[in-house]
């Protein structure tokens, strides 16, 4: 027993680490030195290969050169059952929980030490209650999956990991479901990890998560590890700057807003799902022309349903005005296309599976709701022709890259895929302007763009509805903030005379206003 | 970007998997002790070697052809009418109707006739199932193929107790009146002085299946129908934010779709029987998947595998006729070409993704020798 590790030998060391997907080099060359008992940031946009790099470690991929070492010693990892072993833990983004079984059991499953289920559970048991005590990680160890909120069932993806013993603990974008509170506690759990002594690496393309819980930060851009940094010595400027290659603006550049009259009137709307569960409780708001209606809250409280029937493509009941003049919310006049005659634009949440046909091509797509209006036709036929230079027009304006109108929508990157969406509904001139999660999955070179668009939009006096569940979005663009929490709205606040924390308190359902 | 240049996903992935299909049935030729090359020599002579075998190749590709493009308009819809079969039958019953009670002066207008009898029998046999699919969400594959049944069971009933001549005992209407009856490609083709078999089926459908495939392109791929058609195939959500009703969509499409596999009765029915008896569709209507398959739902595709298995059809009527391989050997044949060529599109279309790689990849190191 000699050969331990060296006292200040890495957790986890990556040295040179390549993997490419056929022409896409998703990682080239990455190297990192994680010490134990520290929190490690590993930041970048989408399809930067943060999620690649973390598979590799996981034993998803194999990686095509590079080396791996725990504690100073080579390992190979062939697969998820080898990361395991040595020590590796991950808490996916999207949870890998069976939601009718019990937490203690989720907990066991694929754990279990033999053919029978009794002392694999009692086990599991004890182990959890010394676990709580440790870590100061509290859960009811009977609760099924699909009772318990999400906080709760990332905390029993952490149990589970820490349950086979890890030492490294891996979380991809551990706070994308959460509230604020919700998060504030997980970043307490973590930091009691981290005094306990385990690794943890953080994934994440939140600049504020970085800056307050890491100790060191990766920055990763286009498959390349481009920067490590103490996070006490960086800014979320220059992390920005060092994600995207260049200078961004982070807050939006706008003026106040001078709103106009009334243009969407919402009253008292209320909509059931086909499960019979009211999704919307009555729902009161207004949007004035010239101003950004923000909503803020949880995904999941009836902000879709909210985009859906506002967008003509769900049922529901109650009065909804535009400009004064009633707008049906049943039967053959309540559909995407009706709305779109009478002024509404819909920017819809699902970009790839609602506003874009991804195996259509650009040109397709920006026809895409509008292809009977006059100037698409010739006669019975389509005017392919038009349709195609007014594409190329607004590839142009929007700056899509690359500016093919030919091209299959699922061959642009996320932040081009919603320019097209962006061009096509808001140079259609509409009243209202419907956009929910306008940046989800988008670079932040095109969030600032995106960003840009909305605001010109407002200051040429259209009324805008933005559902978004990045709390740093809406505060930055609305403005004015309604939350949403379980179908109804639990109150209205103007961004600069609000915080986080009072925000947080109305998405977790706790009133302000009675 | 796409892994493949488009030349090869429409021509090599096809032609690939039809070699892999052609070596697959010659082993099972040599198996059973024939000649694999003879067996080909006599194919190819028999379908495509003399005027009166292009006359049936080219008759059994324009039932295919119709029945393919019926199976190609439901699928852009992301619908699988596999009732292909049963909406020719209606559509035969149709042609029938249309031939037998009205008294045509002359087949130009007998024909235009029959082709609304029979696509609107065969869109109104259609319809049922779609209604229940768009209304009630009763899968449109079981419903189809029950509707198949349905339609032998009716068709039975007409022949036998309806539409039956008097005194005959045959299931079978009368023959229709010489004034319907549909020139042959050797009639039309006399004037321009080619000489083409007297014997053989083919007929002028061959020209109406040919428009129709070119005006289901245009509908596909040049109206605003069809962009919704092929929408609401590729994402009902999609769709339905876009305001392209589900009910609608699914109504229309599976309406062009039987009123196309029911225009196979001018071909069959009108062209070549010229009258209506009981097995008129002979399987036509699921041949019709595997062309829709092969084909990729294209027109174009369609055309050319209609014809290939026009092809397989009359060659091997020819082996059947002039070998001692079995009748059954010819079905196996024609199915390796559907598994190919449809189930196992991946086979082959991942080893040539991966050899287009591997060849855009040392290229590029060609340019950049820093890798």
């Amino acid at each position: 027993m000699t050969m331990t590790a060296p006292a200040n030998a890495p957790a986890i060391e990556l040295k040179g680490i390549s993997k490419a997907f056929g022409p896409v080099q998703a990682n080239k060359d990455i190297s990192i030195r994680v010490m134990p008992g520290t929190i490690h940031g590993i930041i970048g946009e989408n399809g930067a290969g943060k999620s690649t790099l973390m598979s590799i470690l996981y034993g998803f991929y194999k990686a095509d050169a590079g080396e791996i070492l725990i504690s100073g010693q080579k390992t190979e990892i062939p697969d998820s059952q080898a990361a395991i072993a040595a020590g590796i833990g991950m808490v996916f983004q999207h949870f890998k929980l069976v939601e009718n079984f019990t937490v203690l059991e989720n907990i066991i499953l694929g754990a279990e030490d033999g053919g029978l289920l009794k002392p694999s559970l009692s086990k599991a048991r004890k182990t959890l209650l010394q676990l709580e005590q440790e870590y100061d990680l509290k859960v009811d160890p009977d609760a099924v999956i699909e009772e318990i909120g999400v906080g709760m069932q990332q905390r029993v993806e952490i149990l589970k990991a820490l349950y086979r013993q890890a030492n490294i603990l891996i979380l991809d974008e551990p706070t994308g479901v959460l509230t604020p509170s919700e998060a504030d506690q997980l970043f307490r759990i973590l930091g009691r990890l981290k005094d306990e002594g385990k690794t943890i690496i953080l994934i994440t393309h939140k600049l504020r998560e970085i800056m307050d819980i890491t100790d060191t930060v990766s920055v990763m851009r286009r498959g390349e590890m481009t920067a490590t940094v103490k996070t006490s010595e960086t800014s979320p400027e220059q992390l920005a700057e060092l994600m995207v290659g260049r200078k961004v603006l982070l807050r939006v550049d706008k003026v106040p807003a001078t709103p106009g009259d009334v243009v969407l009137d919402v009253k008292d709307l209320r909509v059931v799902d086909d499960q019979k569960v009211e999704r919307l409780r009555g729902i009161d708001l207004q949007v004035r022309a010239g101003e950004i209606l923000g909503i803020a809250g949880v995904a999941g409280n009836g902000q879709s349903e909210l985009l859906e029937v506002l967008g003509g493509y769900a049922d529901g009941t109650g009065t909804i005005t535009l400009n004064g003049q009633p707008i049906e919310l049943t039967g053959a006049q309540s559909d995407g296309r009706s709305r779109r005659a009478r002024g509404i634009a819909h920017v819809p949440e699902d970009r790839q599976r609602e506003g874009l046909i991804m195996d259509f091509t650009a040109w397709e797509n920006t026809a895409f709701g509008y292809h009977r209006d006059a100037a698409y036709q010739s006669g019975m036929l389509s005017n392919n022709a038009a349709i195609k230079a007014e594409t190329q027009a607004k590839m142009d304006r929007f700056d899509v890259r690359p500016p093919h109108p030919h091209l299959a929508a699922k061959n642009f990157s996320g932040g081009n895929q919603q320019k097209i969406v962006l061009a096509r509904e808001i140079e259609r001139n509409p009243d209202l302007l419907l956009i929910g999660q306008p940046t989800r999955g988008v670079d932040i070179g095109a969030i600032e763009f995106i960003h840009q668009q909305i605001v010109a939009l407002r200051d040429q006096g259209k009324a805008i509805l933005l559902v978004s569940v990045e709390l740093e979005e809406i505060l930055s663009l609305a403005d004015r903030v309604a939350v949403m929490f379980d179908g109804r709205i639990m109150g209205e606040r103007m961004p600069g005379q609000t915080d986080e924390k009072e925000l947080g308190l109305l998405m977790a359902g706790v009133s302000g206003d009675a | 970007m796409d892994v493949m240049p488009k030349w090869a996903e429409v021509i090599l992935v096809p032609l690939i998997s039809l070699l892999l299909a052609a070596i697959l049935s010659a082993l099972v030729i040599l198996a059973i002790g024939e000649d694999p090359v003879a067996a080909v020599k006599l194919m190819v002579s028999g379908a495509l070697g003399s005027t009166y075998g292009w006359g049936y190749t080219l008759y059994y590709a324009t039932n295919f052809m119709f029945t393919g493009l019926a199976v190609a308009v439901a699928f852009h819809a992301g619908l699988f009418n596999i009732g292909g079969e049963g909406q020719a039958m209606l559509g035969g019953l149709g042609v029938a109707l249309v031939c037998l009670f009205i008294p045509w002066p002359h087949w130009t207008i007998a024909v235009l006739a029959a082709i609304i009898g029979s696509a609107l029998f065969g869109a109104l046999w259609a319809a049922i199932p779609a209604y229940l699919q768009a209304k009630r969400g009763s899968h449109i594959v079981i419903t189809t193929i029950m509707f198949n049944f349905i339609a032998a069971a009716v068709l039975n009933y007409m022949l036998v107790n309806i539409l039956r001549p008097a005194g005959s005992m045959d299931p079978a209407t009368a023959r229709f009146p010489e004034a319907v009856h549909l020139p042959s490609l050797h009639d039309l083709l006399a004037p321009f002085g080619i000489a083409f078999s007297k014997a053989a089926p083919a007929n002028v459908s061959l020209v109406v299946a040919m428009i129709a495939c070119v005006l289901v392109w245009l509908l596909i791929w040049r109206t605003p129908l069809g962009l919704e058609i092929r929408s609401y195939g590729k994402s009902q959500r999609a769709a339905r934010y876009a305001g392209i009703g589900s009910v609608r969509i699914t109504m229309i499409a599976m309406l062009i779709s039987g009123a196309l596999a029911g225009m196979m009765a001018i071909n069959n029915v009108m062209g070549e029987a010229e009258r209506l008896v009981l097995n008129a569709v002979e399987g036509a209507g699921f041949i019709g998947i595997a062309v829709a398959l092969m084909g990729r739902s294209h027109p174009v595709g369609v055309f050319l595998a209609a014809i290939l298995f026009g092809f397989l059809y009359q060659g091997g009527a020819e082996l059947a006729l002039w070998t001692s391989i079995p009748r059954e050997l010819i079905v196996v044949i024609q199915a390796l070409v559907i598994l190919f060529t449809g189930a196992l599109d991946n086979m082959v279309r991942m080893p040539l993704e991966r050899i287009f790689l591997a060849l855009r990849r040392t290229s590029k190191s060609k340019s950049t020798p820093a890798e």
